[in-house]
């Protein structure tokens, strides 16, 4: 019999109960996150059928897709928007009714939700975490099994702790060697899903493996499994290690004494076994990683920042060519032309993606004795009060503020423009964050997806490149 | 949730240069202003927002929905990976408020999936040249088609019968428009069983506070 993967041995040990008939599991969820955006109408529903929430202390709530950033301190009151202001507080509501932490907007320990986890120690190797975004599958580079579920399962989590739901297949991404120098996790997502394509994962969990990987930060490390998603994986996953159990030691949720100890001995068998069944393998060779961004309207859409913008002509694959016109009419560009040297009007350093320290320390470096070019906007939004701290005591928000950044106030903004920070028709955006799709960060709005260097890189010079 | 068994329907087609489009993602099924609602319904507004609608907000009459013949039409025929990106709910919300309950696509996106079900919403999975085939009837003369869920048959408005699939315990739950939560209530016992487990070996997973 085949050993199994890291996935297999999660599932295994939280599946409840299987339906042998319909292949329906219930799994166990260790940890429940809850935003303001997907919960409403699943507490609406809990309020309706009179249940209540089976394990509120498994539950942590946050607030981060509508808010503003800035004025977080004036609470509720400084929330311009009145939909954003209602939905706010239904969730504050919600909450204090049925007995969940909540961190709310302007509490220091507040952000976006896949920061606030890790950072306060909730999240832990091995555990079942789930939350109403599709982007939980951040939680991943904690050796976790984490996915996004909509507002149905939602209220389901949230009235039985469990989550009804279907095994998937595994995937195994093998990064072997290094990246190079000045190559981030970001540039290998966007290279691996420019590679399989955003529906290349569906079905699939995948668990990034090799020695690429193992050196990679968890700041890097999340970003990677932040963008399995955006490959089509509900899912992805990374064995903990002694860099996982470095960054965990010590948060406020982490196991403390002897709890550590027990904990660490656990998570040290949390590893795919050498003769475990992949249903599906893809290789590549981190020296092959460079700097990347995307040119169309799709996260698969991406090329070396050295190389030009693809000519749909020269495609074979009908989806692909006609994605690929589509994308260039509404991204106003020229197939042949290099996407280097294309004029930015915004810039977006923030997101679950890349809004940890790392990630603002990566675009001070470029940032600093510098100015933000001519007739560029560009913003810097941290993942989280505690990061935008951690920030300020390194001196970063001297070095961007001088640049001519904008230092913001935690939240999701300009990812999804669900607040008041989104772009206008036809301008374009260098962009840290993950979805590149129409319309995304604001009608007619041209986002380019990259690392946090490169964006610094594009707000200096006014050009991407 | 409204059980699905059959459904008599005209069908809309989402083309883009005579191809259906691939990669419809829930950011173009429901735009990102219309997430900030508490409730389910009246979403139909936001449904295809951008594309329904000109940069000013006046309907733009190009777009199916628009025209008179698909105005109320049942089933939405669509491009490969339908339904990629954000997990929100809205997005089948939006349709079935529109009146949509069917969508017939070459693949789904896995939450986007997942949320139809929940919904009373079927998602039925058939090659390009399929649905190719059948938007091209959507817009023939008597174009009603008929999808009978519990014989997996859609009928095309040429009386031809396509078969399609459905996973065994989706399609039960979906012709009986089943409680997932109560049915996994009646499970208390199990589910408490397990918990005593997991405090009994994983003991830090319990938060301090309890």
């Amino acid at each position: 019999m085949a050993g199994k993967t890291l996935y297999d041995k999660i599932w295994d040990s939280h599946t409840v109960h299987t339906d042998q008939a319909t292949g329906d599991a219930l799994l166990y969820i260790d940890l429940h996150l809850i935003h303001e955006v997907t919960t409403p109408q699943a507490f609406a529903g809990l309020k309706t059928e009179k249940r209540a929430v089976r394990r509120p202390e498994l539950t942590l709530a946050v607030a981060d897709h509508n808010t503003p950033t800035e004025n977080q301190a004036l609470g509720l009151e400084g929330v311009k928007d009145e939909a954003a202001r209602n939905q706010l507080s239904a969730l504050t509501r919600n909450v204090a009714e049925y007995g969940i932490e909540f961190f709310p907007m302007g509490d220091p320990r507040n952000g976006i939700v896949h920061v606030v986890g890790p950072e306060q120690g909730r999240t832990q190797p091995g555990m079942t975490i789930v939350c109403g975004d599709s982007h939980t599958s951040t939680h991943g580079a904690f050796g976790a099994l984490a996915h996004g579920i909509g507002t149905s399962e939602v209220e389901h989590v949230l009235a039985t702790q469990t989550l009804r739901t279907r095994k998937s297949k595994n995937m195994a991404i093998e990064v072997s060697g290094e990246l190079r120098e000045g190559v981030t996790a970001k540039d290998l997502a966007l290279h691996l899903i420019a590679i399989i394509g955003t529906a290349g994962g569906t079905g699939h969990v995948m668990e990034y493996r090799g020695s690429a990987i193992e050196k990679l930060s968890m700041e890097g490390r999340m970003t990677l499994c932040n963008l399995s998603i955006e490959g089509g994986a509900r899912a992805g996953l990374i064995a903990p290690d002694e860099t996982t159990f470095d960054y965990m030691k010590g948060r406020p949720s982490a196991p403390k004494g002897a709890a550590w100890e027990m904990a660490t001995q656990y998570w040290r068998t949390l590893k795919s076994d050498p003769d475990a069944h992949w249903d599906s393998v893809i290789e590549i060779r981190g020296e092959d990683v460079e700097p990347t961004v995307t040119w169309g309207t799709s996260p698969e859409q991406a090329i070396p920042v050295s190389a030009t913008i693809p000519n749909p002509e020269t495609m074979r694959d009908p989806v692909k060519k006609a994605a690929a016109e589509r994308a260039l009419e509404y991204m106003g560009l020229e197939a042949g032309a290099p996407i280097a040297g294309t004029p930015v009007q915004r810039v977006f350093i923030g997101s679950c993606t890349n809004s940890r320290i790392e990630d603002l320390r990566a675009a001070a470096k470029v940032a600093e004795n510098s100015k933000v070019a001519d007739g560029v906007r560009a913003m810097i939004v941290p993942g989280s009060g505690l990061v935008r701290a951690q920030a300020e005591a390194e001196g970063l928000d001297k070095v961007f503020t001088e640049a001519g950044f904008e230092w913001r106030e935690p939240g999701c903004s300009m990812c999804l423009g669900m607040n008041p920070d989104i772009l206008a028709p036809g301008e374009r955006c260098a962009s840290t964050s993950n979805r590149n799709f129409e319309g995304r960060q604001g009608r007619g709005g041209r986002t380019h997806l990259m690392s946090p260097t490169l964006a610094a890189r594009a707000a200096i010079t006014g050009v991407i490149g | 949730m409204k059980a699905f068994t059959t459904l008599t329907s005209t069908a809309a087609a989402l083309t883009h240069h005579d191809r259906l489009m691939a990669n419809v993602d829930t950011d173009m099924i429901i735009p990102k202003q219309f997430l900030k609602t508490t409730e389910r319904e009246g979403l139909s507004q936001g449904l295809f927002y951008e594309l329904k609608t000109r940069a000013d907000g006046s309907p733009d009459p190009d777009f199916v929905l628009n025209k008179p013949a698909f105005q109320s039409a049942g089933i939405l025929i669509a491009g490969e990976n339908f339904g990629c990106g954000s997990s929100r709910e809205h997005a089948p919300w939006a349709l079935l408020d529109q009146g949509i309950t069917c969508v017939i696509a070459p693949s789904f996106a896995d939450i986007f999936h997942n949320n139809c079900y929940k919904n009373g919403i079927l998602p039925i999975a058939l090659p390009y040249e399929v649905c190719a085939a059948l938007a091209e009837q959507a817009g023939g003369a008597n174009h009603k088609f008929t999808v009978d869920l519990e014989r997996q048959i859609i009928t095309s408005p040429d009386g031809e019968e396509i078969h399609f699939d459905v996973d065994e315990g989706r399609k039960a739950s979906l012709l009986e428009g089943l409680d997932d939560i109560g049915l996994t209530l009646t499970a208390e016992e199990t589910i408490a069983t397990f918990e005593k487990g997991r405090k009994a070996t994983t003991p830090w997973l319990e938060p301090a506070t309890s």
